[in-house]
């Protein structure tokens, strides 16, 4: 993949709460904000630290099924809500699933590469308007339609249990188990130092056991994945801005407090085939790979990973996809804690999608603002040291299962 | 009335059907009330019930449904299915509709009269020789098997309120009863998914045995009481002794009212006939009755204001008679509970112990310091524990009940208490 032909950097991300069932403030019963609200609170928040509207020339809007979880399409026309500065501007839509909001961040760096100065992306998703029961069916649109009928009633979840089961039968159940439990474990742990995260108020006593002894039961719900190995329903959006030099300097923005985007790839698999191993997530690997490659790194240089945890068996498959841990050993990689925020490559550092939240078409650029955060040093209780000899970072947004994948590399400045 | 009841069996039904051994079967389930009004809130009660069931049997519904290429989200699955179950239903205000059943479950009223008359002409209309599954909390069986001369083609099958939620059912046979009967009452109410305890066919059974006669108690504890407190303020003392310090769900007075005041005197005048040794009446019920303080349930499941009077499902105020209207409990709460003292340090509320997998070391702790306080509060929990205990042994006595198990069973399972009423913790 060629070199960028310029610097591209990113800046003044803001996140919406996630919110959903773990924060206190939700109640299914009473109403709640709408897509208006998420989409209104991210802009805003990142116009507010970038000298307003004025400075931005074009939008992204990153969102998987608003037109079915709100009855709403044409999510591109909600833009010049934000702020009338932005009337009369391009403003854009892209799906890709729950990589919408990685989508999102592509688009937003090709219009900056293609000539803009400074782009405003924001990713939003607001799931919590149906039961999870029937939200399966509208999630369910990331995969195969054709497969839908024989698929299981929790459509994704049935996915990933299915590859969890196989990488039990393959390399050991208990053994994938305790590195799927620490995943858990290590999310909540994150999530309840960030504030916006849906499980910032979790005070679940031992969770890494308790996820452990929750026995999978596929009568209610999946064989092989608990509901704790599932990231949860989430409403919420995430906004940052993407910015030439130029870009930097119209909204007065120094270097410091940006992050430059040193390498990105995104790659696309056949949505109607099978993986070719339920053990493996070549879209990842193949993503991950090229983004490496293409910001002249290697995983050793990385400091921190945002990944795609929509589920436990997710975030042991990335860190095999990725190399920090040969096939098949990527669960004890985790139990021995090298995920963790203190470990040897701090993943999720504000929970993830299991910890965070998930709401799907915002994930992407959630993830891309708490790498901003991480690396300026704006991330609060949840910030980890950034050593100097690895500026970097990587997130990894995924589109159904290991379908679309965008990986995008960070550089401290 | 019985709309719990429906629910369940239609949505057995309903799950027969859809099984491949029974393709091309048609099975019906007649509604009948006399009402149409009543007869709409049931259909609507129960499109909405066999939705939120259906949502929590996803799983099972695809496999049901497999063969349907037609039918592929869940969301088309469970319409369908709520369109299955309300299609074994034929809503109907005509008696004439149970003359060709082979199966009628009666849950009208508990009027002996009125079971008895329709029992009668369903019986004498019908020439299948139906079997008759009647959900009486108190009549005896052998009355109405007599009186409606079904020649023991009729059960008790007592469900507990409300029976959507409740798993126990009270299976009560007669000696006139076939096997096949019995047998398949207790198919039945197993193919629910009930706790069936078989009780003996004494008036009111296990649950209304002990209920009534702990009702009872808790009455005559508060005339005591009134020799130095006013009626409300014993009220409140009878009522948070029985829930507080006996660790219960709620104090006997709110469970009078959640059952109904009229309710409880009405079984308490069906049941008194039957036993001699023992006067199951009570002028206080009959006082507030005649002043139309009822309690009962509202059709949005809320509670009604009886002995106390509720905001937001919480005891607020308790009637005064004299005065006719309800005193705020904040107005006399301290004094009272100055005069019973304090809990036991190691007691916890009700939900932090029956929900505990560590509920009997609880207990046998809690009861342990009960045993040991000297406070009024715990004199009065140790007596109502002991007169609750007299009554479940007397309940095994009399045959009521076949064993110290199954009357247990009924409180621990019906009425939701933490342990059993014939227990070891008194010393």
């Amino acid at each position: 993949m060629k070199k960028m032909s310029k610097k591209i950097y990113m800046a003044a991300g803001y996140n919406t709460i996630s919110l959903g069932t773990g924060r206190k403030e939700f109640n299914p019963k009473k109403p709640r904000p709408g897509l208006e609200h998420y989409i209104s609170e991210a802009g805003k928040g990142t116009l507010a630290q970038i000298g307003g509207a004025a400075n931005i020339d074009e939008s992204v809007i990153g969102n998987f099924m608003a037109s079915r979880f709100n009855n709403q399409g044409h999510l591109a026309g909600f833009i010049p809500m934000i702020d009338e500065g932005l009337k009369f501007k391009p403003s854009i839509r892209v799906e890709a699933a729950c990589a919408s909001g990685g989508m999102a961040l592509i688009t937003g760096i090709k219009n900056v590469l293609a000539g803009a100065n400074t782009v405003l992306a924001v990713g939003v998703e607001v799931q919590n308007t149906m039961k999870a029961i029937y939200g399966a069916d509208v999630l369910a649109g990331a995969g195969w339609f054709q497969n839908r009928k024989a698929g299981h009633a929790y459509f994704f979840p049935g996915q990933f249990s299915d590859r969890a089961g196989a990488y039990y039968e393959k390399f050991g159940k208990e053994r994938t188990r305790k590195g799927l439990s620490r995943w858990y474990a290590n999310a909540i742990k994150n999530a309840r130092l960030c504030p916006t995260a849906q499980e910032f108020h979790n005070s679940m006593p031992d969770p890494e056991a308790t996820c452990f002894n929750m026995e999978p039961n596929g009568k209610s719900f999946v064989d092989n994945l608990n509901v704790l190995d599932c990231s949860k329903v989430s409403d919420g959006a995430s906004a940052i801005a993407i910015l030439s030099e130029e870009g930097l300097a119209k909204c007065g923005i120094t270097k410091k407090d940006a992050v430059e985007i040193a390498g990105f790839a995104t790659s696309e698999r056949d949505i109607t085939q099978n993986p070719t191993d339920l053990t493996v997530m070549e879209t990842i690997r193949d993503a991950a790979h090229k983004a490496l490659a293409n910001a002249g790194i290697t995983i050793n240089d990385l400091a921190t990973i945002e990944t795609h945890d929509c589920f436990t068996i997710a975030g042991v498959l990335a860190v095999e996809a990725l190399g920090f841990a040969k096939h098949g050993e990527g669960a004890d990689f985790i139990a021995e804690g090298n995920t963790a925020r203190d470990g040897k490559i701090p993943m999720n550092t504000t929970g993830g999608l299991i910890g965070w939240g998930h709401p799907t078409g915002g994930t992407g650029v959630h993830q891309a603002v708490t790498i901003w955060e991480q690396l300026t040093g704006k991330t609060g209780d949840a910030q980890i040291e950034i050593p100097a000899e690895k500026p970097y970072a990587l997130s990894i947004n995924m589109g159904g299962d290991d379908v679309s994948v965008v990986a995008i590399v960070y550089k401290k400045n | 009335m019985g709309s719990g009841i429906l629910l369940l069996t239609a949505v057995e039904m309903a799950n027969l059907s859809l099984k491949p051994e029974n393709k091309g079967k048609t099975f019906v389930l007649n509604a009948i009330d006399l009402s149409e009004e009543g007869l709409a809130g049931l259909m609507k009660y129960l499109r909405a019930q066999v939705r939120k069931m259906a949502e929590k049997k996803m799983v099972w519904l695809r496999q049901m449904y497999a063969g349907r290429a037609d039918l592929i989200e869940n969301g088309q699955i469970i319409d369908e299915y709520i369109f299955d179950v309300m299609n074994v239903v034929r809503p109907v205000t005509t008696m004439e509709s149970a003359y060709g059943s082979n199966l009628i479950f009666e849950a009208i009223a508990e009027n002996q009269g009125l079971k008895v008359k329709i029992f009668s002409q369903i019986d004498q209309n019908n020439p299948n020789k139906p079997w008759f599954f009647t959900n009486t909390s108190s009549i005896p069986i052998h009355v109405l098997n007599n009186e409606a001369k079904l020649g023991g083609r009729i059960l008790g099958f007592h469900f507990y309120n409300p029976p959507a939620v409740q798993r126990l059912v009270e299976l009560i046979s007669i000696n006139e009863n076939s096997a096949e009967i019995k047998d398949f009452a207790l198919a039945y109410a197993k193919s629910l998914k009930k706790v069936v305890v078989p009780s003996n066919d004494f008036a009111g059974f296990i649950g209304n045995g002990h209920f009534m006669r702990d009702s009872l108690h808790g009455i005559a504890e508060v005339e005591k009481l009134m020799k130095d407190f006013s009626f409300v303020e014993s009220v409140y003392m009878v009522n948070k002794v029985s829930q507080d310090f006996l660790v219960r769900p709620m104090g006997i007075f709110q469970l009078i009212d959640y059952v109904g005041i009229d309710v409880v005197r009405f079984i308490m005048a069906v049941m008194n006939p039957w036993h001699d040794s023992e006067d199951l009446h009570s002028d206080l019920l009959d006082k507030l009755f005649d002043m139309g303080v009822k309690g009962g349930q509202n059709s949005d499941g809320s509670q009604k204001d009886g002995f106390l009077k509720y905001e937001k499902g919480r005891p607020v105020g308790i009637y005064d008679p004299d005065k006719k209207d309800y005193v705020m409990i904040s107005n006399f709460a301290a004094k009272c509970d100055s005069y019973l003292g304090a809990l036991p340090e190691s007691w916890k509320p009700w939900k932090a112990v029956n929900f505990n997998k560590k509920k009997a070391d609880i207990l046998e702790a809690y009861f342990g310091d009960l045993n040991n306080a000297k406070t009024v509060g715990a004199s009065l929990a140790k007596a109502y524990n002991q007169r609750s205990n007299e009554i479940g042994l007397g309940l095994v006595e009399r045959g009521v009940g076949h064993n110290k198990d199954d009357v247990n069973t009924v409180m621990l399972t019906g009425f939701f208490h933490a342990y059993g009423p014939i227990n070891d913790y008194l010393k």
